[in-house]
């Protein structure tokens, strides 16, 4: 899988290419006609959560801008999805915009042909804005969005990155410098690790399936990929049982009682209190960390990079995109949408909230958007430095659920004592023939 | 049916013939639609999807059993059978029980007895998942208050649904919690339908209170103790609100029974032809622990009229 995300040499170009441009005076396109599908009312089914509620907030601006009604419906997450299949299986979907979530959805969308192909639409001139471009998206959100055929069927919207996040305080009261290796990590963990006083080294997910996005920076970290050429999952190999043990290592020696059952939120919760030393989980978390009602340890937390494994260092990236379904009868004006979606404007909002990061290079390295974000700069450099080391954080395959869910239950395991490479062994057992079946259908 | 009309007839002297539709059926046809529609139809439409391979976004295919042979291969399913077996077990007879022990104590008389009596079914009345959060909150092993409770008291702190071991007895504590009123109110009602010479005549003889209880009222509120754990067994089985809210099914896996698998393959797998071979050994499972019930129902009644005999 290739890296993405911006690299200096793809930014040095891009401000050089529009330099030139600004120089030999071309002219510039003309504004779409946003007001061709004025009196439209379309409905858009969104996220709950920072992105989701982005979008509903803003969306009068979005109808002054265009004359067109929006309807949004926004739901948690598990139901969202629920709700977007069985209604796009219906094939008279109620909504003309969907919220996708690629690193679970891309490959059963695409199987499906669930979404109108938004290729024509991103060329025609009288429908997309001229600073909208298929290269101005970072590569990982492209990796995330064209198919096979090289089709846009979404716009890529939003990126989660994984970071570490560090409690300074607990960190010099110990004397423990900032690890930039997993082996550092665990001694520094074990250092850090008072239980007596009720502070923990470490902190992360243990519950089954969400712990998947937690355990594939570990997996990525020490050399595994996901797939192998002829599509065979590889994650019961060496490499994902040598990851395993650290997570056991971490999650079992200096981590909490009980986080074989803690999800992101029982995870935060033992960070803000002050009860732990560390956290590995996405970038989206900072807001309620540095919220004085919400949290115990506002200033005090430190933002870094993933360690990196011995053979590699990358962080593990999940993204959000957005689309239009192809059985939907307004689909101009449903693609006006997305576009103001993941436009400059509410790009920056998005980042300078700290509600996620947008795929879009224009926006990341816009100077006077940097300088609107309201969390500190370290959280920002975090977000630059993973986008730079970024790797899918799951495989894209059908029977993604399935996946997180008997590989996550066999990590799990691990936690009350179970031996990794057994564990990783049944659970594979079980997960090939579902990987077979979704691949023949 | 013709009783009624001979005898006017014969009162008359002369037969006299009232209008009669030819026959009853038609009048039956609404109910009979209905339950077509709303019973029928479903159950042979889920045996139907339960044939086939049949996963949302895919085209279907007939596959025949293969749905039903995949079943005992899969570990996840065989585990899930056993979670709920031993979920229901406990969670029908702890209910019963405490209810039971409840229910005396509540039909004995004494000062703001109807106050206390409300207090003690209001756990009844809240909504699960507003219940299950609140649990989540005392079970949290570092903040919750259970653990802190057992600190003043020098035990050690616990990890309640946060370990595989003890998450089954975690969840089964929450369901007695909200569901032993509902027995107390069940058998509150058999030990008021009692009369009162069986217990004189014990006492005139001299009976213990224990005596009292073992040989006069458990016999007598056995009926209505069927009927409680007939109806908390049903409950207990296809339980989901609890769990889901509480654990998912985790730790792992330690908490699945079959009716959060059944959720996961259906609408998180979109496994729906599974799915429904799932749920349709799930009914039969559901099917078999009543019959077992009610026969053991049929058993004890026959000893009782053998024993009195």
């Amino acid at each position: 899988m290739a890296h993405f995300g911006p690299t200096r040499r793809s930014l040095l170009q891009g401000t050089l290419a529009s330099t030139a441009l600004g120089l030999t005076g071309f002219p510039a396109r003309a504004e779409p006609q946003w007001k061709k599908y004025a009196g439209t009312t379309i409905e858009a089914n969104l996220i709950k959560g920072p992105r989701g509620e982005l979008l509903q907030k803003y969306a009068s601006e979005f109808t002054d801008l265009t004359g067109i009604k929006v309807e949004s419906e926004v739901i948690p997450e598990q139901q969202q999805r629920q709700k977007a299949v069985i209604e796009l299986t219906s094939g008279k979907p109620s909504f003309d915009v969907i919220h996708v979530s690629y690193h679970v959805q891309k490959r059963q969308f695409e199987k499906a042909g669930w979404l109108a192909d938004l290729s024509a639409f991103m060329k025609d001139p009288n429908l997309t804005a001229p600073d909208l471009t298929v290269d101005d998206f970072s590569a990982g959100g492209l990796q995330f969005a064209r198919n096979d055929k090289g089709e846009m069927h979404s716009l890529p919207w939003s990126v989660d990155y994984f970071i570490l996040y560090w409690n300074k305080e607990l960190f010099a009261k110990k004397g423990v410098a900032l690890p930039k290796t997993f082996d550092e990590m665990a001694v520094a963990a074990e250092k850090l690790n008072d239980p007596a006083n009720g502070i923990y080294g470490f902190t992360g997910r243990g519950l089954r399936n969400a712990n998947m996005t937690l355990w594939t920076n570990f997996f990525l970290n020490y050399g595994g990929e996901f797939l192998d050429d002829k599509g065979n999952i590889l994650t019961d190999g060496p490499e994902a049982i040598e990851a395993t043990k650290m997570y056991q290592r971490l999650l079992t020696k200096t981590a909490p009682p009980g986080v074989a059952g803690f999800n992101w939120m029982e995870s935060m919760a033992s960070l803000t209190q002050g009860r732990a030393a560390m956290w590995i989980d996405g970038v989206g978390w900072a807001p309620p960390i540095e919220d004085p009602n919400a949290s115990r340890v506002v200033g005090k937390i430190g933002y870094a990079l993933v360690p990196a494994g011995p053979k590699g260092h990358y962080s593990a990236a999940y993204g959000d995109g957005i689309g239009v379904p192809q059985a939907s009868t307004n689909k101009e004006a449903a693609y006006l949408y997305c576009q103001w979606a993941v436009s400059k404007t509410m790009g920056a909002r998005l980042l300078q909230s700290g509600g996620g990061v947008p795929f879009r290079n224009s926006v990341l390295n816009d100077d006077a958007v940097r300088k609107g974000v309201k969390m500190p700069p370290e959280w920002l450099d975090s977000v630059i430095g993973s986008a730079r080391i970024s790797k899918l954080g799951l495989p894209v395959i059908v029977p993604v659920a399935e996946f997180r869910d008997l590989v996550g239950a066999a990590v799990t395991a691990t936690l009350s004592g179970a031996d990794p490479a057994t564990e990783l062994k049944k659970a594979h057992e079980q997960f090939r023939p579902i990987l077979e079946r979704s691949e023949k259908s | 049916m013709a009783g009624p009309a001979e005898v006017t007839a014969g009162a008359k002297g002369e037969p006299q013939r009232e209008w009669r539709p030819p026959s009853y059926w038609p009048f039956v046809l609404p109910a009979l639609i209905v339950v077509l529609a709303v019973i029928i139809f479903p159950w042979a439409y889920t045996i139907w999807m339960s044939l086939h391979e049949w996963k949302v976004g895919s085209p279907t295919t007939f596959v025949g059993l293969a749905n039903y042979i995949r079943l005992p291969g899969d570990a996840r399913f065989v585990e899930s059978v056993w979670h709920t077996l031993v979920y229901t077990a406990l969670s029908v007879a702890l209910p019963l029980l405490f209810g039971t022990l409840a229910a005396v104590v509540f039909h004995a008389r004494f000062p703001m007895r109807g106050f206390l009596r409300g207090l003690f079914i209001l756990p009844m009345m809240a909504t699960p998942v507003a219940i299950a959060l609140v649990w989540t909150m005392m079970f949290h092993p570092q903040l919750g208050i259970l653990n802190y409770l057992l600190s003043l008291v020098g035990l050690p702190p616990q990890l309640w649904v946060f370990h595989p071991a003890t998450v089954i007895p975690s969840l089964v504590m929450v369901e007695t919690w909200q569901w032993t009123p509902l027995v107390m109110l069940i058998v509150l009602g058999g030990l008021a339908a009692i009369p009162s010479e069986p217990y004189e005549s014990a006492l005139i003889d001299g009976a213990t209170r224990w005596q009292i209880f073992r040989y006069i009222s458990l016999p007598l509120i056995m009926p209505f103790l069927f009927i409680a754990a007939m109806i908390r067994m049903i409950d207990a089985v296809k339980s989901f609100d609890i769990i889901f809210a509480i654990t998912q099914g985790g730790p792992g896996s330690a908490s699945e029974t079959i009716n959060l698998y059944l959720y996961s393959v259906a609408f998180v797998y979109y496994d729906v032809g599974y799915a429904s071979a799932i749920v349709v050994v799930f009914f039969a499972l559901i099917v078999a622990l009543a019959g077992a019930l009610l026969h053991l129902r049929q058993r004890t009644h026959w000893n009782d009229a053998g024993g009195a005999a």
